[in-house]
């Protein structure tokens, strides 16, 4: 069980994190999502007593990460945006330096090691330098030291980044059976890991908390608006006096499709109303024959976009703003500095997805 | 703390700095040795060692330089500073590490006086008396290099950095006496001083208020000191640097064959100066 009560941390007039305030509890996957820049990692930073906040205080199990470090630490196992590796270390050596610094018992470690070892599929690399390793077995090496002794709480900041998309399956595999046992905390901003693996979403924008549930309750909230995919065959005028007919549509977009003779059409309905069988009766009265139906869902996407975007948007235009008052000064911009790099990691992040993506429907 | 230790030992020889810094150690004190005791003659061992420093004041830099920066650019400081383990462990276990590797060189120079009474009559206590302060010494060095790593990201600015500090100790001595000994000049140079202590003090703070005032407060009352009783202030900057330098106690020790006890209390205390510091400054970086 993890308090996060009232978190701030300043970096001179820069805000990372802003008032944060939420609850973590025991034997869920919770899931930080939010675009570069958000804060997630500050957060976690914190969490972990890495860095120390402006103001508020973090409990880790009852124990302030601040005043009883040791007790609060124990609990915790962390693996940072940029694994904490010595490159000239043997895997299995470091792993048995991580068990010792963790202060896990002298009997135990030997076990623990191994452990960890299996878990994350290091037993064929044990030997070699870290140095030699794939960034896929070096990030695993990361994540075998994040699990070191089995923390009751682990929190993992990108833990899929540079992974292929076989080993990205298996990691999100070994996130779900250490969540049996354990609380797990990790940040994305890859949206189809979050809504697959996460129980919990905490979306972050700009340091502060903008929607914490499920990712079914989050789609949930967006649902208001329906929409239809319609696929009909028929002209243009045949397709408009049938659903002029109809109360219920608000409106209506059209335009030729790939087939001959065939419209597409998309329509949005008003709220709570389910005109699909209104919809096929009235085109087939008018011998227009429907192709295809279907109601497009919100996404998860949708969801964090509209999230996010007030924000952007908000931050676009004072950004603006500052440029003309003192073109200087942006220079200077820490945050500004941060996101160049950080953009271009982002759109890596989104093919990796995509390409994910692609390989588990051809698996399939 | 153990953990840390033996990890960063272990490092010293697989990364080649250890053995490095051992072999060039005992190759340059090996020829000192040839040359003033078994060739002149001289029956002190700690002639050929004191003749050395210098020596040690280009290699400390070379073990202290990735101490803590390395971490810090690698960033495997947050595995040690997330773990269940004190800062003041870290740093110890680090500068234990740093120490052994010395501790090693110095346990060979012990073998040295044993061969110069092989030759003739040697002196073992006094000899051994100047390994042992030779020794504290340059756990200073290390102390000194271990700081200024603790304050970059940089290995070869640390490098850089704890030469430039270790040389301009080492030449102190010397340039006292290039200080005016007059009661005005003293008074100058405190002045001067204070005014390097406020832009310390604020570069840490950032607060003027406190960096001011306390240097505000220190010309006062030198300014009231100087203007009761101006005698005070006759040759007290050269007397404190020379006491303060590092290496009179050194070479009391190894070419008067009196051991200064003083000179090992003042090495001791700045150990532990340098070790606080060096907590405060990896602290500090977390809270900013």
């Amino acid at each position: 069980m993890i308090e996060v009560r009232n978190l701030v941390k300043r970096y001179g007039d820069h805000v990372a994190v802003d008032h944060l305030s939420f609850q973590v509890e025991d034997g869920q996957i919770y899931g930080f999502l939010g675009p570069n820049g958000a804060g997630k990692s500050t957060t976690m930073n914190i969490m972990t007593g890495y860095i120390g906040a402006t103001e508020g205080e973090v409990l880790i199990d009852g124990h302030d990460i601040l005043s009883e470090p040791e007790e609060a630490k124990k609990c915790i196992g962390y693996l940072p945006e940029l694994p904490p590796l010595y490159m000239d270390m043997m895997v299995e050596e470091y792993l048995r330096f991580v068990s010792e610094v963790k202060q896990i018992e002298k009997s135990k470690r030997k076990e623990c090691v191994q452990k960890s070892m299996e878990m994350t599929g290091l037993l064929p690399v044990a030997g070699r330098m870290i140095r030699n390793l794939s960034k896929g077995y070096k990030q695993r090496v990361g994540l075998a030291q994040a699990i070191m002794g089995m923390p009751k709480i682990i929190i993992l900041d990108e833990p899929t980044v540079g992974l292929d998309p076989k080993q990205i399956i298996e990691i999100r595999d070994l996130i779900r059976s250490l969540a049996k046992e354990h609380t797990v905390i990790l940040s994305s901003h890859i949206l189809s890991e979050v809504s697959e693996v996460c129980d919990h979403i905490m979306i972050i924008s700009h340091g502060k908390l903008a929607a914490s549930d499920t990712p079914e309750n989050l789609i949930k909230m967006m649902d208001a608006s329906h929409m239809l995919d319609l696929r009909i065959k028929g002209t243009e005028e045949q397709i408009h006096e049938v659903i002029d007919a109809m109360e219920d549509v608000t409106s209506v977009t059209m335009k030729p499709s790939e087939e001959e003779n065939v419209m597409a059409v998309s329509l949005n309905v008003k709220e709570n109303t389910d005109i699909r069988e209104a919809l096929f009766f009235g085109f087939a009265k008018a011998n227009c024959p429907i192709l295809m139906m279907t109601s497009s869902r919100v996404s998860l996407e949708d969801v964090f976009m509209e999230l996010t975007a007030d924000d952007e948007k908000a931050r676009k235009e004072r950004e603006a703003a500052e440029q003309e008052e003192d073109y200087a000064k942006e220079f200077t911009d820490a945050a500004g500095k941060e996101e160049m790099p950080g953009e271009f990691v982002d759109i890596n992040e989104d093919l990796s997805a995509e390409f994910m993506e692609d390989t588990k429907k051809e698996e399939q | 703390m153990l953990a840390i230790y033996k990890r960063e030992l272990k490092s010293y020889f697989t990364s080649m700095i250890g053995p490095i810094f051992i072999a060039v150690a005992v190759i340059f004190t090996g020829i000192y040795f040839m040359v003033y005791n078994l060739n002149a003659g001289y029956q002190y061992f700690s002639y050929a060692l004191g003749s050395t420093l210098f020596i040690y004041i280009l290699l400390v830099p070379i073990l202290t330089m990735r101490s803590l920066s390395e971490e810090r650019r690698s960033k495997t400081d947050q595995l040690l500073l997330t773990s269940p383990i004190t800062v003041n462990q870290m740093i110890l276990g680090k500068y234990l590490s740093m120490v052994t590797v010395f501790a090693i060189t110095c346990l060979i120079f012990c073998m040295c006086p044993v061969i110069v009474t092989f030759g003739g009559s040697g002196h073992l206590v006094s000899d051994y008396a100047g390994i042992f302060i030779f020794f504290v010494c340059g756990c200073v060095f290390i102390a000194i290099g271990m700081l200024i790593s603790a304050l970059t990201e940089s290995p070869v600015i640390a490098a850089v950095g704890t030469l430039g500090v270790l040389l301009l100790l080492y030449f102190m001595s010397s340039l006292t006496g290039y200080i005016p000994t007059t009661a005005m000049g003293s008074f100058v140079g405190c002045l001067i001083l204070l005014v390097l202590l406020c832009l310390i003090l604020y570069f840490f703070t950032k607060n003027w208020i406190i960096s001011g005032g306390i240097s505000a407060l220190g010309i006062v009352a030198c300014v009231i000191l100087y203007l009761i009783k101006p005698d005070v202030f006759e040759n007290l900057l050269p007397g404190v640097l020379e006491k303060l330098s590092f290496t009179t106690s050194l070479d009391t020790v190894m070419y008067t064959f009196v051991f200064d006890f003083s000179g090992l209390f003042y090495y001791l205390s700045v150990i532990f100066v340098l070790i606080f510091l060096t907590v405060q400054v990896v602290q500090k970086r977390r809270w900013s």
